[in-house]
């Protein structure tokens, strides 16, 4: 043992961004929330548009809200 | 067409412009009325200086056109007849915002859901009343106010109701995040439920350990306030500014100013007094059984599981959806400390959601876990000795001896669940279950703004689950409190007090209880952050002394006197 103390090592935030990857109903709403919190977000979607599955839904169950 | 026709008095000294945006949206108004004649129609009416339509007015070349034209014809008012205003409205208002007018000048006129959509048939109707539409829209429009969101400060601080693993999730998450927590637990120690619990999954390790990880984890950092052995017992403010009142054991009572509430009180299991024989004794719930693991090798070799006892009946419709996971959990753990061990399930139907969950009961099968299907017209009888029950596909009476019965009956919502619920006028369901503001797309919020859930309050919910809703409830709560003020809508009631005589009939109507009474003044007044803008206010008062803003008697006049000229 050499006695040397070991400190925890911090390192400042220097980006507060967040990727997002998928644009269906769970990535828009993780994207949704962290804008709200004044969070840049970067939403990656592999397709040409945002929605997923739920945009090919008609309504919503139980409310029967359209799904779009 | 200009200001000309304005009645003079127009609060507006400024001459009216109003400019009109016609939605084809793609085929679904186009395609059953001509947009191009409401367009023309539009151009006529009076103030209107502007109309176009065009195929998206809520796509970037639609916004940009609003934008522009705001700028080029000195537009002072905006008119989109489009789809509702629940989908495209804050998007429209925006827009006005950003091209320099105030959003509250801004009006728009349904004339797909409640025109084309309904008028597929007729288009000439449609168009008339498309045009009747937008008549009253840019009367209505004509007489707009502009308006200021209105600010309220708010506080960066939470209180967490319920010291289970959803509620050690929020509190924990919301302490990562920064926040001030006040965790208020009505038992002596933190845990909740899991206190009771054997194991996590058959091999998941030991459920007491998991949850003194989370237990120390909240109690290690400074800005969570545990409050043991305590109970909230009033609930006043709004988002930002609620007060809560928390009771300790001595009574003693503490005022706590929060930005959110997160209510995680759990529920407890049914414990099923006259069903099945239950004794306590050698007739058992799943979590007497857990607890019997818990403290050591079970003394009976022979054991019967009778599912859904006391769920899914005329009393208790709903499906409590852990117990099957919890009868195929104890069942392999009990195999595996004794193989020589028998373990049959009763059951009606089998609910192993989730690819891991359906493998491990095919694994307990293979195991040698016996499963039989029960009648629910012919359920099965504990006896003496002998369960007897009959197998519907064999259509005989069997029996089975037994060591141990063990029931598995559903988690029920807490007894104090309606009590909770008038503290902070939160809607419960017919199970006492608390209802959150929409099924799918606002899993963890209430409708009342500031105010989220998680857990086993909203349904019962395995670990895993709690913990996901306890870590989303405060990221939900995270994006109001990370927020510098907060920004609502102007469109609230107002009460002038020089014409109220008060005599509360608003107050009766109020669904947010936003309506306070003054008893000093003796008139009511409005709290203009819990007011959401319903409007039952403003059509109940006898002395038309409540105006809802953006609805005011002038405005909504004004629309029913074109629409019947």
């Amino acid at each position: 043992m050499t006695g040397d103390t070991v400190t925890r090592k911090e390192i400042s935030v220097v980006n507060r961004d967040v990727l997002v990857i998928g644009g269906g109903i769970a990535g828009i709403q993780a994207s949704l929330d962290l804008a709200e919190m004044g969070i840049k977000v970067h939403l990656v979607e592999r397709l040409p548009s945002i929605g997923g599955k739920m945009s090919q839904l008609d309504k919503t169950f139980p409310t029967n809200d359209c799904a779009l | 067409m200009s200001g000309h026709a304005m009645k003079k008095g127009n609060a507006d000294a400024q001459e009216t412009r109003i400019g009109v945006f016609i939605c084809h949206c793609g085929s679904n108004i186009a395609g059953y009325l001509d947009c191009e004649a409401v367009t023309k129609y539009a151009t006529t009416l009076p103030g209107v200086v502007y109309a176009k339509n065009n195929l998206y007015t809520c796509s970037e070349a639609g916004i940009g056109e609003i934008k522009s034209a705001i700028a080029e014809h000195k537009l002072n008012r905006v008119v989109v007849a489009s789809c509702s205003p629940r989908t495209h409205m804050p998007l429209f208002k925006s827009a006005c915002g950003e091209a320099g007018l105030n959003p509250y000048l801004f009006e728009m006129v349904n004339i797909r859901d409640q025109c084309s959509w309904v008028h597929m048939q007729e288009r000439e109707e449609a168009t008339g009343k498309a045009m009747d539409l937008v008549r009253m829209g840019v009367a209505k429009a004509t007489f707009l106010e502009p308006q200021e969101d209105i600010e309220s400060s708010l506080v960066r601080r939470a209180v967490v109701i319920g010291g289970g693993m959803a509620g050690l999730s929020a509190a924990e998450a919301l302490g990562d995040m920064g926040m001030e927590v006040i965790l208020v637990e009505r038992e002596p120690r933190l845990g909740g439920l899991l206190r009771r619990i054997n194991r996590i999954a058959p091999r998941g390790g030991s459920a007491a350990e998991l949850i003194e990880e989370r237990i120390s984890r909240v109690q290690s950092r400074d800005n969570i306030k545990i409050c043991l052995e305590s109970e909230v017992t009033a609930v006043g403010g709004y988002i930002g500014n609620y007060e809560v009142t928390v009771r300790d054991r001595a009574g003693q009572e503490s005022q706590e100013t929060v930005g959110c509430i997160v209510v995680a009180t759990g529920g407890v299991p049914l414990v099923p007094e006259g069903l099945f024989g239950y004794n306590g004794r050698n007739v058992i719930t799943q979590i007497e059984l857990e607890e019997r693991l818990k403290s050591g090798p079970l003394d009976a070799t022979r054991v019967v599981m009778i599912q859904c006892a006391g769920a899914r009946s005329a009393e208790r419709p709903y499906c409590s959806r852990i117990c099957c996971l919890t009868a195929v959990k104890n069942a392999i753990y009990i195999k595996e400390q004794n193989p020589e061990a028998d373990v049959h399930i009763l059951y009606r139907d089998i609910q192993m959601y989730g690819a891991e969950n359906e493998r491990l009961l095919w694994e307990s099968r293979g195991m040698g876990v016996r499963y039989d299907v029960y009648n629910v017209e012919r359920p099965p009888v504990v006896k003496e000795d002998v369960v007897e029950f009959y197998q519907p596909l064999m259509g005989q009476v069997y029996d089975l001896p037994y060591d141990l019965v063990v029931l598995s009956t559903p988690v029920v919502a807490r007894e104090d669940a309606p009590a909770i619920s008038q503290l902070m006028r939160i809607p419960i369901d017919q199970n006492n279950f608390f209802l959150e503001a929409h099924a799918k797309l606002r899993p963890l919020d209430f409708a009342t703004d500031g105010i989220f859930l998680c857990g086993s309050a909203r349904y019962p919910a395995t670990v895993g689950e709690a913990r996901a809703q306890g870590l989303g409830a405060a990221s939900r709560a995270g994006t109001v409190l990370f927020k510098d003020k907060l920004v609502t809508s102007a469109l609230v009631a107002a009460i002038n007090p020089e014409t109220c005589v008060g005599c509360q009939g608003c107050l009766m109507v109020c669904p947010y209880g936003a309506i306070r009474f003054d008893t000093q003044r003796g008139v009511c007044e409005v709290n203009t952050i819990l007011c959401k803008g319903c409007g039952n206010c403003a059509s109940t008062c006898p002395s038309q002394s409540v105006v809802l803003k953006g609805f005011s008697p002038k405005q909504l006049l004004s629309q029913i006197r074109v629409m019947l000229s």
